[in-house]
């Protein structure tokens, strides 16, 4: 590891911080929500075994939601460490997303600790309405973080002259090109991460033949959220990939790893890149041309438009996209599955190869997430800010930056274990105080439940 | 008064509103850490637990809020800050993560070896988080961060001007926090607990101001900049101030909990608002102006104009908030 240079480690860390952060980010945007539908179904049909979901799952959230508050501070921390030179020129253009932002994730914080600690301390009507602003400000944080992220992408609503900014839109660069698609795709990706993480965990206990009527709801809430999600991403993902072939395409070049501009494109599936050419891809002729602009024989431009050191890698940006692309074609899959039994029976699929599958849905989706990130940022290099301002002139200069990434590691490592042990015990520990109790609490103040 | 003006009094405020709040969860942390060990901390934990529970993650976003403004506003100037102060920065991030995980961390695992190892966690990056961000306050303040390039990495926070500003900050927070927890064990009629912490405010209190006394000398070796600003336009704050915290021990020794929570505050905003006058128009050195460091007016007013909306949004939520949780009487058991 020696040989690290700054520059990468500089990346590296960004690549850890955001990369774990985006998770909790997820689930902080669609977490909420499942936990108010199961707690609304509780008060609605009167079932305590929806109370209790909700009451437990109310205790994860507290968990990933502080844990995912931190994380996601370090990220405006390091914005500025390690990469003053982006914050100094354009800190400004991309601010008001983020300031906007700070209000929407301030109104998350204020009603997240309203309904956490407020249980029994407000009438059922008024806890359940305390929780919505949370689920509204969870998507609007996402919503404004994300245009800044495409404001990279497509930036657009300023001018410099001698690195300095002398005349701004901050509302045009917030509403830039890659707003719409990039902004949309997050959110979506969020639910469907919500949904197939939080019924992953039910799955294993299902398997494990816990099938009583909390665990049958508690996985069939969570896993409809994925399968709601999942065929509308996969519109959204195909939305977006046009958007990019036509905002970005050297990000699509890299994507598709299409080498040299063609006329009536392939679109090639895996493969290794090998003297120049790509080999072993599963080709499609006129593939990509086709999905590009509907015309099998247009021309979609290659990586040789842009001299090789403005080039993205390659292979890690194509794989990603692929693996992200497969991955959601395969939880679109499970998802007509859940579907077609719950249409069919009104019930949850029987076979334990769905189960076994739905198992792996959880981290499938967080891997197809993490891929898709991949593809945005990488494919963005060698790039900071896109045509402007490359990641290498916007790195903080200081000498031995790496050893900021290497002290990390540990702390990521820690953070990872005590998050996933303390969640595990949370799901096994019988809830202190029980459901009829908790009814209690209600009628003590006053509640009609 | 220009837009800069505003956008500065803006990240200003959000900074008190940090100390105040944020700063008092922090301090809340230190004195977790000095109750001592097992069963007999116990009581005082519960009480720490169960107060800043529900309100510490809204009381952080101050923090965030105060950076977000700071790139906007002042580009360069936190750019150059960053960059600069990289070692204490990250240090603080650290200490942010394990604050706020393992505080919750402690609340989900059931007592013994793990809920300690949580707890010890919990409340060293309470006393180290605050330190940290003392040392970069100092360094701020006495002009060790050059504008638009990399200053001294080590030097620049490795001083006795950064050092006494980590101590202050330690310290204030943790003033602050007694202060607030004597009136919190009182409302919930814990009336040992009150004892304990009105003990401890005073004490805290008493030292806090003769370290702060000590400062100016260290200032005035230092930070001469600073000090003739602190003894010339900024001194009717800094007075103030000092008159703060003497009426704070006055009320603490009488009682009055109430009335010494608006005064602690006080004169803990104060030193914050000497501060900003000492240095007022200048910004990180003598030849830069608040006025050359600002974006450009169109992004001052988007910020501004989304913000004064947001405000609406976010003050009535804010007191309910607080209402919610200070309207309490006799301690419930925290629900999570």
């Amino acid at each position: 590891m020696t040989a690290l240079g700054d520059l990468l480690a500089a990346r590296m860390q960004m690549a850890m911080s955001l990369g774990w952060h985006i998770v909790l980010a997820c689930l902080g945007v669609g977490f909420p929500a499942l936990v108010l539908l199961a707690e609304w179904r509780g008060l609605r049909t009167r079932d305590e075994t929806w109370t209790l979901i909700a009451r437990r799952w109310a205790k994860a959230l507290a968990v990933v939601f502080a844990v995912g508050a931190v994380s996601g501070t370090i990220l405006s921390f390091e914005m500025g460490l390690l990469w003053p030179g982006l914050m100094g020129t354009y800190g400004e253009v991309i601010g008001l997303p983020f300031a906007i932002e700070g209000i929407a994730f301030f109104i998350e914080a204020i009603f997240l600790g309203i309904y956490l600690y407020a249980w029994g301390r407000l009438p059922p009507r008024a806890h359940l309405l305390a929780g919505l602003p949370i689920i509204v400000a969870g998507i609007a944080s996402a919503f404004f973080v994300v245009t800044a992220n495409a404001w990279m992408q497509t930036p657009v609503g300023f001018r410099v002259e001698d690195g300095r900014v002398v005349a701004a839109s901050p509302w045009r660069a917030m509403f830039n090109p890659a707003m719409p698609h990039e902004t949309v795709h997050m959110i979506v990706a969020a639910l469907m991460v919500s949904g197939f993480l939080v019924a992953c965990v039910y799955a294993v206990a299902l398997l494990r033949g816990r099938r009583d009527v909390y665990h049958r709801r508690a996985f069939g809430l969570a896993f409809t959220l994925g399968a709601i999600a999942a065929p509308v991403q996969v519109v959204v993902g195909d939305v977006a990939a046009r958007a990019v072939a036509d905002l970005e395409p050297i990000k699509l070049a890299a994507m598709e790893a299409l080498l040299r501009s063609e006329q009536g494109a392939p679109l090639q599936v895996g493969g290794v890149l090998s003297d120049g050419e790509l080999r072993y891809a599963l080709t499609i002729p006129h593939g990509l041309s086709l999905l590009v602009s509907g015309d099998p024989n247009s021309t979609v431009p290659g990586l040789e438009t842009v001299p090789p050191v403005l080039r993205p890698p390659v292979m890690m940006v194509h794989w990603s996209f692929d693996i992200m692309v497969g991955l959601a074609f395969v939880l679109l899959g499970l998802s007509l599955w859940f579907a077609v039994a719950a249409w069919r029976r009104r019930a949850l699929p029987a076979s334990s190869w769905f189960y076994r599958l739905a198992v792996l849905a959880g981290p499938a989706a967080v891997v197809a997430l993490e891929c898709g990130w991949v593809v945005t940022e990488v494919g963005r290099q060698p790039w900071i800010v896109y045509g402007y301002l490359l990641t290498a002139h916007a790195v903080n200069p200081v000498a031995g930056l790496r050893l900021g990434f290497y002290g990390l590691i540990p702390v990521y490592v820690f953070l990872t274990i005590a998050a996933i042990y303390v969640l595990r015990r949370l799901a096994r520990t019988p809830l202190p105080t029980g459901v009829a109790e908790h009814v209690a609490d209600y009628r003590a103040v006053g509640g009609r439940s | 008064m220009t837009l800069a003006d505003v956008a500065l009094a803006v990240l200003w405020l959000a900074v008190v509103a940090y100390l105040l709040f944020g700063g008092a969860d922090f301090g809340a942390g230190t004195w977790d850490l000095l109750a001592g060990r097992g069963e007999r901390g116990r009581p005082v934990r519960e009480l720490i637990e169960h107060i800043i529970g529900p309100v510490w993650e809204a009381n952080h976003v101050w923090l965030i809020f105060a950076i977000v403004m700071a790139w906007t506003a002042f580009p360069l100037a936190f750019a150059s800050a960053a960059a600069t102060l990289i070692i204490p920065l990250t240090l603080v991030a650290v200490g942010i993560i394990f604050r706020g995980s393992a505080f919750v961390f402690r609340k989900s695992v059931p007592p013994g070896r793990l809920e300690e190892l949580f707890g010890v966690l919990f409340a060293a990056s309470s006393v180290l988080t605050p330190f940290f961000l003392g040392t970069v306050a100092g360094a701020l303040a006495s002009g060790q961060v050059p504008y638009g390039r990399l200053g001294d990495v080590v030097g620049s926070w490795v001083n006795p001007v950064s050092l006494f500003s980590g101590l202050m900050a330690v310290l204030v927070c943790a003033y602050l926090a007694a202060v607030y927890l004597t009136g919190d064990a009182r409302r919930t009629g814990e009336d040992t607990l009150a004892e304990y912490f009105r003990t401890r405010a005073l004490v805290s209190g008493v030292v806090t101001g003769v370290v702060a006394v000590t400062g100016l000398i260290v200032i005035a070796q230092f930070a001469d900049q600073l000090f003739i600003g602190l003894v010339g336009v900024a001194l009717p704050f800094a007075v103030a101030s000092a008159a703060a915290g003497l009426a704070s021990l006055v009320l603490l020794a009488l009682r009055r909990y109430g009335a010494v929570r608006l005064t602690a505050a006080a004169a803990v905003a104060l030193v914050l608002v000497a501060w900003a006058a000492a240095q007022y128009p200048h910004l990180l050195q003598a030849n830069v102006t608040v006025q050359q460091a600002a974006a450009t007016d169109a992004v001052l007013r988007a910020v501004l104009i989304s913000l004064a909306v947001g405000a609406l949004l976010l003050v009535p939520s804010l007191v309910w908030l607080y209402s919610l949780f200070q309207r309490e009487g006799r301690r419930q058991r925290a629900d999570v």
